[in-house]
């Protein structure tokens, strides 16, 4: 709380002012005077004050015009206005236009007390919000975004003055870099901080799934839809919403998201009453975008909404002298969640780590890190606990349908072409196993 | 502060007995001689027909003018009901770190509340305001110490609720303004 609550009275009468004056003092408030408005207006130019107790009817400027000119110069002053039976019309009016309170001239003492304290009581409320405030600013401080690279600095600078806009995001960058991080950074410093970000992985789901999870769902809409639901659009009424993978999306699902993004408005499932919702939008994506609306599989119109502002996120072999930090940072982190002892990266390893690609980016570093404090002797992260072998390196795995190409490989090659065996340890059905060989083209090597 | 008193000017007749009890309780708080004199005033010029009461603030800067080298502070006692123009009553008023101060008794008297009248309630509420006012002539201010004489009092039952002394802290603060007077 501050230490003393300082009051500004304004009146025209110099014996209500020299009363206010005595009472405030004897209370241990830091009172002043001003007989008019305009003298008022001034001295609110050169120091603020907690509380300004004003009378409505002024020669010159009135207590109504004033508190209006006192409210554009700072909103959240207190403004009391006194009056006299006569005008309580003027002061309901001044209530409507932003007055905490007013009282009708005289005051019972009691009043008059309880008045300034509950002003006083507000301030404090107010003192207290704001601290609670930064202290939030400072504990969403983005704490899992570990580094000091250039690269890394351009882009917290760049998520910084992205925060304070309303304007949509994509995030471009790698698998693994982050971007749901950055978003997370985006909306944890912006205005809508106090609202929540919620986040659709669209890759994840299915048109027909993704339709429910975004715009919600009635009762009996579709087989298992057995109550209402909210969708992600309506969860997010007064924050920010972050569609990870949005390049995966079908052409229908495009057109539905460009409508909703231009409304802000959309039907639940199975509905037809009109929901409204501000939210903010934030993509990522780690394809060409632009690509993919050159060759039409993308609708222009939408990457241009959408496309407001662009972050890419750089790789981890961009940001090499991230890498000793990161993995520091990931000790840390996994040392405390199996309620190890802080163990250490043997140099070596850490040189090793420097020199690796890490094409899975810091997904991969992290991952890495977590599996040498499982395997590894629990005193330091040996050289040898680091899966870091040459076959991978230079991997150019970027999507879901490369990776189970390659890993069915692995696994048939493991089982030496022994089908049955391999879609045991695949989880899947012959048949299943036989289509996916069909579909990559995959073939015994002698 | 040598030979100086707390001079109470009675503005009006008040009882004897009364003022003696008060004279005495004052003096056993403060530490400060006080000394009792009588004052003509016509008080009629002072009253406002509106609001049929008696301007504190006038009445404060008459004894505000008035010229005593004997007196440490002043304080005019009153019959009458006091107000000030932003509020509808006061008990009594006084210049924070001044030399003048008013009193009434006005609302102090148990008549007015329709009980009994009780001339040992009545002399223990006047110690007590005179004490809240000479407290503020001496330079304190309102203490959240509910049982602080130094608390404010709006009703006359807030006044009865409190204790006639100090608290630690105004004691404490009481003493080293008294030694800068």
């Amino acid at each position: 709380m501050k230490e003393k609550v300082s009051i500004l009275v304004v009146d025209d009468e110099e014996s209500v002012r020299d009363s206010l004056y005595n009472w405030f003092i004897d209370d241990g408030y830091d009172v002043e005077c001003a007989e008019n408005a305009k003298k008022a207006l001034t001295m609110l130019e050169s120091r603020d004050f907690d509380i300004i107790l004003a009378d409505i009817k002024m020669p010159g400027m009135d207590g109504l015009e004033m508190q209006r000119r006192i409210k554009t110069l700072n909103k959240d002053s207190i403004i009391i206005i006194m009056t006299a039976f006569a005008s309580v019309d003027t002061a309901v009016q001044a209530l409507k236009e932003g007055a905490f309170d007013y009282v009708t001239k005289p005051f019972d003492p009691d009043d008059l007390t309880y008045l300034i304290r509950n002003a006083s009581n507000q301030i404090a409320l107010k003192f207290e919000n704001e601290n609670l405030k930064n202290k939030i600013s400072t504990l969403e401080n983005v704490e899992d975004i570990i580094g000091e690279s250039e690269a890394l600095k351009k882009l917290l600078k760049e998520v910084e003055s992205v925060a304070q806009s309303n304007s949509s995001v994509i995030i471009t960058g790698e698998s693994g870099t982050g971007k749901e991080l950055i978003a997370r950074a985006i909306h944890a410093n912006s205005p809508r901080k106090f609202f929540p970000m919620i986040s659709v992985h669209c890759g994840a789901l299915t048109e027909s799934l993704l339709e429910s999870e975004l715009f919600g769902h009635e009762k009996g809409a579709f087989t298992g839809a057995t109550f209402n639901r909210k969708g992600r659009f309506e969860m997010a009424d007064g924050g920010t919403i972050f569609l990870d993978e949005i390049g995966t999306i079908s052409a229908k699902m495009q057109i539905e998201l460009l409508r909703v993004l231009e409304t802000k408005t959309f039907v639940r499932v199975g509905d037809n009453k009109e929901i409204h919702s501000d939210f903010r939008v934030i993509c990522a994506t780690n394809r060409d975008l632009k690509s993919m609306v050159v060759n039409g599989t993308f609708r222009e119109d939408l990457y241009y909404r959408l496309n407001v502002v662009n972050i890419k996120v750089p790789p981890l072999r961009e940001r090499v002298e991230d890498i000793p930090l990161l993995a520091i940072h990931f000790v840390k982190k996994y040392c405390t969640s199996m309620s190890r002892d802080l163990i250490s990266i043997d140099p070596a390893a850490l040189k090793q780590l420097e020199e690796f690609e890490f094409p899975g980016n810091v997904r991969e570093l992290e991952n890495m890190i977590e599996r040498a404090i499982v395997i590894g002797n629990g005193k330091e992260i040996r050289l040898k606990d680091l899966p870091l072998g040459k076959e991978r390196s230079n991997t150019s795995i970027e999507s879901l349908e490369d990776l189970e190409k390659k890993h069915i490989q692995i696994i048939l090659e493991k089982y030496q072409w022994n089908i049955s065996r391999s879609a045991k340890a695949l989880k899947v059905d012959r048949a299943t196993l036989y289509n996916k060989i069909k579909k990559h083209k995959l073939k015994q090597e002698n | 502060m040598k030979n100086k008193s707390i001079i109470i000017y009675l503005c009006d007749y008040f009882d004897e007995k009364i003022i003696n009890e008060v004279v005495y309780k004052i003096e056993r708080t403060i530490h400060c001689p006080v000394t009792l004199k009588k004052f003509e005033i016509d008080v009629t010029n002072f009253y406002y027909p509106g609001r049929r009461q008696y301007d504190a603030n006038k009445l404060l800067k008459v004894f505000s003018d008035l010229k005593n080298p004997c007196a440490l502070k002043k304080i005019g006692l009153f019959k009458v009901d006091l107000f000030i123009p932003i509020l509808t009553f006061i008990f009594g008023q006084a210049i924070l770190n001044g030399d003048t101060g008013v009193i009434s008794k006005f609302r102090l008297r148990n008549e007015l509340y329709g009980l009994k009248r009780d001339d040992n309630l009545l002399a223990e509420r006047l110690a007590k305001v005179f004490i809240h006012e000479l407290g503020h002539m001496f330079g304190l201010i309102h203490c959240q110490n509910p049982g602080c004489v130094m608390n404010s009092s709006t009703y006359v039952e807030h006044i009865d609720q409190k204790d006639q002394e100090f608290c630690s802290k105004c004691r404490e603060n009481l003493g080293h303004n008294k030694l800068s007077n």
